[in-house]
């Protein structure tokens, strides 16, 4: 076989490889959409369901996403950057910071749904806590923890390392050198990967189903339970109850994501430009 | 050849760095064997000589930068102003403060011009904005960057050109007052014109401030220097040494050492 038919023959197989990954992703998201478009309106974003067959719209569903998200950021964001912090800057390098990174990275590639039993183990029942945005948004950052961990991480150490001199150079002690220098510049990639973990939070339905309860109910107090957009949408749909609601819900739970990587991607991009 | 620095400083002008036997190992590569020098004060030494002859090192042995390396080691006393930086209980961080050091790739924050400034006078707890602002603009003027500068203060410091992000950080440096300026190799990534402005700027600064600039440049240790050092390695995996001190005129027109004349001759390097 000649040279330009194998090369013709591997160019072909590439591009059929590339155009079967682009038209899953594009058939997933038309379906959704051609499906889901006509149930949103303001309606559907701002009222209660109502009814048996929730008829009407999601609201509390929102908030109850939103509600437990930012709580879990909230707890999330500091202790991440912490550990990250010293992991890269303080730590000395060796066996037992190694050990940390593979327990963080293990924690990552834990199944959610077993999460959402420990969640349920430790703060629905032995903690009393009962299903709650806190005993979600608890285990929900057991999830996120090792994600925001280790993109700061990857942040701090990408800060070159003539900007820590810079600062050494000036007079300034270590903790300064971190606080003033290296992390205001690892800010932008802290915030992606704070943003990348939120979005998964959002879409996240195992760990919520087993900590926020079902009930529609609008969470004023961290203790109130919820129900979530996801479980939501998964109600709808494996109950039958209403399925043009279920991918209305699924659309907006798409659009919500897609809007989290976007602001992600935008502050990469500003950072990449300075 | 260029023409000498004129130079100024007497014969007798005081040390403000002494350096006395210094050795220096970077785990067990041996890198520099018993450097004696004085650095005068209020004047400006160039230290030259071939890559890897050690000279950024020995710099940086004069505000303990090469503590930040792990594994690194000196021998011998490094004195400023008589005392030894080396000694138990100096703390580096006040050593850094009275020895600024200005590094080959420019490196201002990513924050504001103003900032970039603020940044050392900050560290040490000014928090009066008019104090600042008279801080900021003194020093930038001090880094003849002042006129390019005075209306974009709050735009980002890596949005200027290479030469003056070096005129940025040179201010910067300034802006806390430090004893001696150290310089590595501070012009070598930067364009020629901006190049001429920093020499500028050394010449005025030399009256207030010592500087210590490691240069591969000869014409340049020629023109903006009072003494040279040249130091170089003679074996691979021997450490280096200082061969010759002396005036920069005396260094370019009269060295005494055959290896001082084969290298700003040209024969090696």
């Amino acid at each position: 076989m000649s040279k330009t038919i194998t090369n013709a023959i591997a160019l072909t197989l590439l591009w059929m490889a590339a155009i079967v990954t682009v038209l899953v992703l594009g058939t997933l998201i038309l379906y959704v959409v051609v499906n889901g478009i006509g149930e949103l309106s303001l309606r559907f974003i701002f009222t209660w369901p109502e009814g048996v067959a929730a008829e009407g719209g999601i609201w509390p569903t929102i908030v109850s996403t939103m509600y437990v998200t930012t709580l879990a950021m909230a707890i999330v964001t500091p202790i991440a950057v912490l550990a990250a912090v010293y992991l890269a800057e303080y730590a000395v390098q060796g066996v037992l910071v190694n050990a940390i990174r593979f327990a963080a990275d293990s924690l990552a590639s834990v199944p959610s749904i077993v999460m959402g039993l420990f969640g349920l183990a430790l703060f629905v029942d032995a903690a009393n806590i009962g299903f709650s945005m806190l005993s979600a948004a608890l285990a929900l950052s057991f999830l996120m923890l090792p994600i925001v961990m280790r993109t700061t991480e990857e942040a701090i150490r990408a800060v070159p390392k003539f900007i820590r001199w810079g600062s050494y150079g000036l007079g300034a002690t270590k903790w300064q050198v971190v606080s003033r220098s290296v992390l205001p510049a690892a800010m932008p990639r802290m915030i992606t990967g704070i943003i990348l973990a939120t979005g998964r939070a959002v879409g996240e339905t195992a760990v919520v189903i087993y900590t926020m309860g079902q009930a529609i109910n609008l969470p004023i107090s961290p203790l109130d339970s919820g129900r979530p957009m996801t479980v939501h949408l998964y109600l709808l749909a494996m109950e039958g109850i209403n399925l043009p609601a279920a991918y209305g819900t699924a659309l907006l739970l798409m659009l919500l994501i897609l809007g989290f990587n976007l602001g992600a991607r935008y502050l990469l991009r500003r950072n990449r430009k300075v | 050849m260029v023409p000498y620095h004129s130079t100024s400083v007497a014969d007798d002008a005081p040390d403000k760095i002494s350096v006395k036997n210094l050795d220096f190992f970077y785990g067990d590569f041996h890198a520099l064997t018993g450097v004696t020098v004085g650095i005068k004060k209020k004047a400006t030494t160039a230290f030259i000589g071939p890559s890897g002859c050690g000279k950024s090192t020995f710099l940086r042995c004069f505000n303990r930068m090469n503590d930040l390396i792990p594994g690194t080691r000196v021998e011998g006393t490094v004195a400023l102003d008589g005392q030894d930086v080396y000694a138990p209980g100096v703390d580096p961080v006040d050593l850094r403060r009275r020895v600024g050091m200005i590094f080959q790739q420019p490196n201002p924050f990513p924050m504001s011009i103003y900032d970039n400034v603020a940044f050392g006078p900050r560290l040490q707890g000014v928090k009066k904005k008019s104090q600042l602002d008279e801080i900021v603009q003194t020093s930038l003027d001090r880094a003849n960057l002042w006129k390019e500068t005075k209306d974009i203060l709050s735009r980002n410091g890596l949005a200027l050109s290479g030469g003056q992000q070096q005129r940025l950080c040179i201010a910067r440096l300034l802006a806390v007052e430090p004893e001696v300026m150290l310089m590595d190799e501070p012009s070598s990534a930067i364009d020629p014109t901006s190049v001429q402005k920093i020499e500028d700027l050394m010449e005025e600064l030399k009256d207030r401030i010592t500087i210590v600039i490691v240069t591969h440049n000869m014409q340049q240790a020629a023109r903006v220097s009072d003494f040279t050092a040249f130091f170089l390695q003679e074996t691979t995996g021997e450490p280096a040494v200082l061969v010759e001190y002396d005036r920069t005129g005396n260094i370019f027109t009269s060295p005494k050492d055959r290896r001082t004349e084969d290298y700003i001759t040209g024969r090696f390097g």
